[in-house]
């Protein structure tokens, strides 16, 4: 069981910025994200598109800011679960909650704050019979540990970012890879796009265009793929240990649906003095709450984090009373451990 | 010139609302719709990179061509073989949209 203070559920930037401002009173948080990264959507859809509102950031790239906010909460040490998605909350005698994600990890801490977005990241399925039966038998959407793949057959499809840089990564680490695109130009980054073309040319990967795949075949687990060109028609039958679809992934609200909190549609009602939830204890900040006059910034998420932690704080030490440091005074103490 | 346009839009539960949206605000359909309250998840806030505020054009407006970005998004998210199927988000406000028809996708609401 991981102990903490503050469960955060959800590592964008919200999720981030909440571990400084909880580490600053000395609060310790631990991060659950379903995306194997931090960064939440910034690092998964746009990460090389710039900001503009990050106050003294006349322009900031995604993925920086994530980094960014990623070295901000080191002194803080904060623990993270990635690739898992926060599934259960139950409250314990204590007055303290236990947040088990899908893979059966627990948490337990006095506060959790909810900063889910628009929801869990889940990947999009390509419509095709027996995906489902072939699910960890084969077929994988998120590559969490590309060790995995290593001398094995893998065949990748998609023809975004992330079916390019994994196709670059695993010609090295796999025996095999094949790269089905459904069409003839990729909407990858440039580089990237050049790499794996490269990378054809050299007889490094098979790369397949104007194709998809139709068929999995197997006999409890994936042993071969059809594919067929778009163009030519020509069936091609493929022998692979993987099929890895690639084609993005879409956010769903999950299972917060079932923790009991008060909900406007797809957001958590908050009260805005703390952020609190309906349920004393569970806090929502970020894109996922919502209360009269809502918008839906970076910005307004840090503040709502700052604010947040206050109560968290009081929540959890009741006796004391809170004096507002400033950094520029006291600097930024971490924890040693 | 006309500074308000008129737009017709179906819903996931088969509704239509009649939307105005002004033409001087650089606005496009996506932002349009949710200024009216129109349920439209456009999870990446319009920038082609997501296709949750895909929608069918039922009406044959002239409307600005499908940029490759869009047409990649539409196609990786199972729907460009769609009849109309576009990204709101992808279509100015400008009085060529005026009376446009135009009904939700699946994404919107996912």
């Amino acid at each position: 069981m991981i102990e903490t203070d503050i469960i955060i559920i959800g590592a964008g930037p919200t999720g981030l910025f909440t571990v400084f401002e909880a580490g600053l009173v000395k609060l310790r948080c631990h991060l659950i994200d379903a995306l194997p990264q931090p960064g939440g959507q910034l690092a998964e859809i746009y990460p090389k598109k710039p900001i503009y509102d990050i106050p003294g950031f006349p322009s900031v790239l995604a993925g920086e800011l994530v980094d960014n906010l990623v070295k901000q909460a080191e002194p803080f040490n904060p623990g993270y679960t990635l690739g898992e998605r926060a599934e259960k909350i139950t409250k314990t005698d204590d007055d303290q909650f236990i947040v088990t994600t899908n893979r059966g990890t627990e948490h337990k801490a006095p506060v959790i704050a909810i900063a889910g977005g628009l929801g869990c990241f889940e990947p999009r399925k390509p419509e095709l019979d027996r995906l489902e039966e072939f699910e960890d038998k084969g077929v994988d959407y998120i590559i969490k540990d590309p060790e995995k793949f290593r001398d094995k057959k893998v065949v990748i499809a998609g023809g975004g970012d992330s079916a390019l840089d994994w196709t670059i990564f695993l010609a090295d680490v796999a025996s095999e890879v094949t790269l089905v695109h459904r069409r003839k130009g990729f909407r990858g980054a440039l580089d990237s796009v050049e790499k794996v073309e490269q990378l054809a040319v050299k007889g490094k990967i098979d790369l397949i265009k104007t194709a998809q795949i139709t068929g999995l075949n197997g006999n409890g687990t994936l042993s071969s793929v059809d594919i067929v060109n778009k163009e030519t028609e020509e069936e091609i039958h493929r022998d692979t240990d993987y099929f890895i679809p690639l084609f993005g992934l879409s956010p769903k609200l999950g299972p917060i649906r079932d923790w009991e909190l008060n909900l406007n549609k797809e957001s958590i009602s908050v009260d805005t003095l703390d952020y609190s939830t309906n349920v004393p204890g569970i806090y929502a900040i970020g894109d996922i709450n919502d209360y009269e006059g809502k918008l839906r910034l970076i910005l307004c998420g840090f503040h709502e984090a700052t604010l947040m932690v206050q109560s968290a704080y009081k929540r959890i030490h009741p006796e004391k009373n809170l004096v507002l440091k400033y950094t520029t005074v006291s600097g930024v103490n971490g924890f040693e451990n | 010139m006309k500074d308000i346009v008129t737009i017709f839009v179906t819903d996931l539960e088969g509704t239509e609302h009649e939307i105005q949206a002004p033409t001087d605000m650089n606005l496009n359909l996506m932002e349009a719709m949710k200024a009216n309250e129109l349920s439209v998840k456009a999870t990446c806030g319009g920038m082609a990179m997501c296709a949750t505020c895909n929608i069918r054009v039922q009406s044959d407006h002239e409307l600005p061509e499908m940029s490759e970005d869009e047409e990649a998004m539409l196609d990786e998210a199972f729907v460009l073989d769609i009849e109309g199927s576009r990204l709101s988000c992808q279509i100015p406000v400008s009085e060529k949209i005026d009376g446009l028809r135009v009904q939700l996708g699946e994404l919107t609401g996912e």
